[in-house]
């Protein structure tokens, strides 16, 4: 039982970055390699307060989420300048970047030492303090974390708002002369996915009590990519669906009988085997129409 | 001609030493079609660009109702009222027809965008101007999924469905069959008649004699001839120019 609460944690974790990601990339067209950035800045924010200072779970969640904010708008504001391939690799830059700072400001983050010791989050009602020390408990934060998100993109999708995103997806310059200023689009989405993300890096941080630099390499970025292209871009339920199966199918591979360190290999040659098939037959993704 | 909507002093546009648009000056007018004629490269889907923001200008100004601006920006002309279609057809492909309306037809900001859901005054307006021009079977299909002429027809719905004054069509009649040339120019002659100024960039001279209240003809980016259609078509160096008699 304790596996499958596992499995569910993670992949509530997976599914809020792959529908956070899918707001930027699916809907918008926005083919940015940057998210695990941000999924980082929320895991950094909140191992720092919680195992240096003590900062209460809550609180240091929504500092990360600030702090995400502030960094996607600057991000954001450097990538507006950008279309097409040079988007993704000024993105990817952008990853790089994020990730040497945490790999290299020692005093704060302790580097490639990482951050050990994260509590799990404390519920605090007059004198009454209750941890959610169990995995059960955790995933119901992590649930309800992940509805939430969800609740929120459906919410801007279909509003007109997410109506002017799929059309800067279509024809950004065409969509400019009915009047609409597309950067502050794209602007918004952006610091919104990585608000998001946020949410799941701290929900990381404070699940696994230890991170460090590795977790937040351009490597699950392209993660993240994967999971919304199997879902199906431009699809909530799809970004959903992906974080379920690209987290539970390299499981299967445990009841094999294969040896561990096969195994792990196994796992990354099954993305790489399963994107490749999905592009083949199925480029829109699993719940998509949208096609890249 | 009749009272000015917009008007255009000595533009100028060049792409390194080619001159797509060359000191031209042109006044159009208020409830009117004027009819752009020229032989291919000689500067009218530039110009259509350039009052649209879509490329910078080089040199000259565009006066929209008594401003004038040194340098127009895309998102800027639907301010000054200017609105188009282009003559490669550019919808939102990957959505539906009725959503490639809508979207000209709800809020612009960003903030209020967010919380609002279009209602009923937005789909009726958009069922309307979907059955002006018989599409409205077709709201729920992808716009990729229309034939051609009636991508074309969509794109047209969509430039009106802005409310602007001055509407550029870029080859309208293209391509299409002779019914959907009916709705066209029934379109054409509607905003005239509600005072909109309409720039009709065609190649058919017999339509350009048909519906247009002025013509303007270019060659090589610069003002060849202008004035009523039945004297300009006449004139020999306009048929040299355009038609190579």
């Amino acid at each position: 039982m304790e596996y499958v609460i596992h499995l569910s944690i993670v992949s509530g974790i997976v599914a809020i970055l792959g529908m956070s990601l899918n707001l930027i990339v699916g809907y918008t067209g926005l083919l940015s390699v940057a998210h695990a950035a941000f999924y980082g800045i929320g895991a950094y924010v909140t191992a720092i307060l919680l195992a240096g200072f003590g900062v209460n779970f809550f609180l240091a969640l929504l500092l990360g989420m600030a702090l995400a904010a502030a960094v996607a708008l600057l991000i954001g504001l450097v990538l507006s300048r950008f279309d097409d391939d040079y988007y993704v690799l000024a993105s990817l830059g952008l990853n790089i970047i994020i990730y040497s700072v945490f790999l290299n400001w020692n005093t704060l983050t302790r580097g490639p030492l990482g951050i050990p010791g994260i509590s799990r989050p404390e519920l605090g009602i007059g004198g009454y303090r209750f941890g959610l020390t169990s995995n059960f408990s955790f995933l119901v934060l992590t649930l309800l974390c992940a509805v939430l998100v969800y609740l929120a993109a459906r919410f801007i999708t279909r509003s007109s708002f997410g109506r002017v995103l799929m059309a800067i997806r279509e024809d950004e310059q065409a969509l400019q002369v009915f009047g609409y200023r597309t950067v502050y689009y794209k602007l918004a989405i952006f610091v919104i996915g990585a608000v998001m993300a946020a949410v799941a890096g701290a929900l990381f941080a404070s699940y696994i009590t230890f991170i460090d630099p590795t977790s937040f390499m351009l490597r699950e970025s392209i993660f993240m990519l994967s999971v919304i292209i199997l879902g199906g871009l431009a699809n909530t339920n799809g970004a959903v669906a992906g974080a379920v199966i690209l987290v539970v199918l390299p499981e299967l591979l445990r009841f094999v009988g294969l040896p561990s360190n096969i195994a792990a290999q196994m796992r990354l040659l099954l993305y790489g085997l399963a994107l490749v098939l999905l592009m083949i037959y199925r480029p829109q993704g699993l719940f998509g129409k949208y096609r890249l | 001609m009749e009272e000015n909507i917009l008007e255009i002093k000595r533009l100028t546009k060049h792409f390194g030493g080619v001159h797509a648009v060359q000191n031209l000056s042109v006044v159009f007018a208020r409830g009117a079609i004027t009819g752009i004629i020229g032989p291919n490269g000689s500067g009218k889907t530039t110009l259509v660009n350039l009052l649209t923001g879509m490329l910078p200008m080089d040199g000259g100004v565009i006066v929209s109702d008594g401003a004038t601006l040194r340098r127009m920006r895309a998102h800027e002309a639907r301010f000054y009222g200017i609105t188009r279609t282009f003559q490669n057809i550019r919808l939102f492909e990957q959505m539906t027809v009725l959503d490639n309306l809508l979207v000209v037809l709800t809020e612009r900001r960003v903030f209020a965008s967010l919380f609002e859901r279009h209602g009923a005054y937005h789909l009726k307006k958009a069922e309307a101007l979907l059955r002006q021009v018989g599409l409205w079977e077709k709201h729920n299909e992808l716009a990729l999924h229309l034939s051609y002429g009636q991508r074309k027809l969509l794109e047209i719905a969509r430039a009106i469905g802005t409310d602007a004054r001055v509407f550029l069509f870029d080859e309208p009649f293209a391509g299409l069959f002779p019914e959907m040339r009916e709705i066209v120019k029934r379109q054409l002659e509607a905003l005239r008649e509600q005072g909109a100024a309409v720039l009709l960039i065609e190649h058919n001279t017999e339509l350009i004699r048909q519906l247009s209240d002025y013509v303007v003809v270019l060659d090589s980016g610069k003002l060849l001839a202008e004035g009523k259609p039945e004297s300009v078509l006449r004139r020999r160096d306009v048929l040299e120019a355009y038609l190579g008699e």
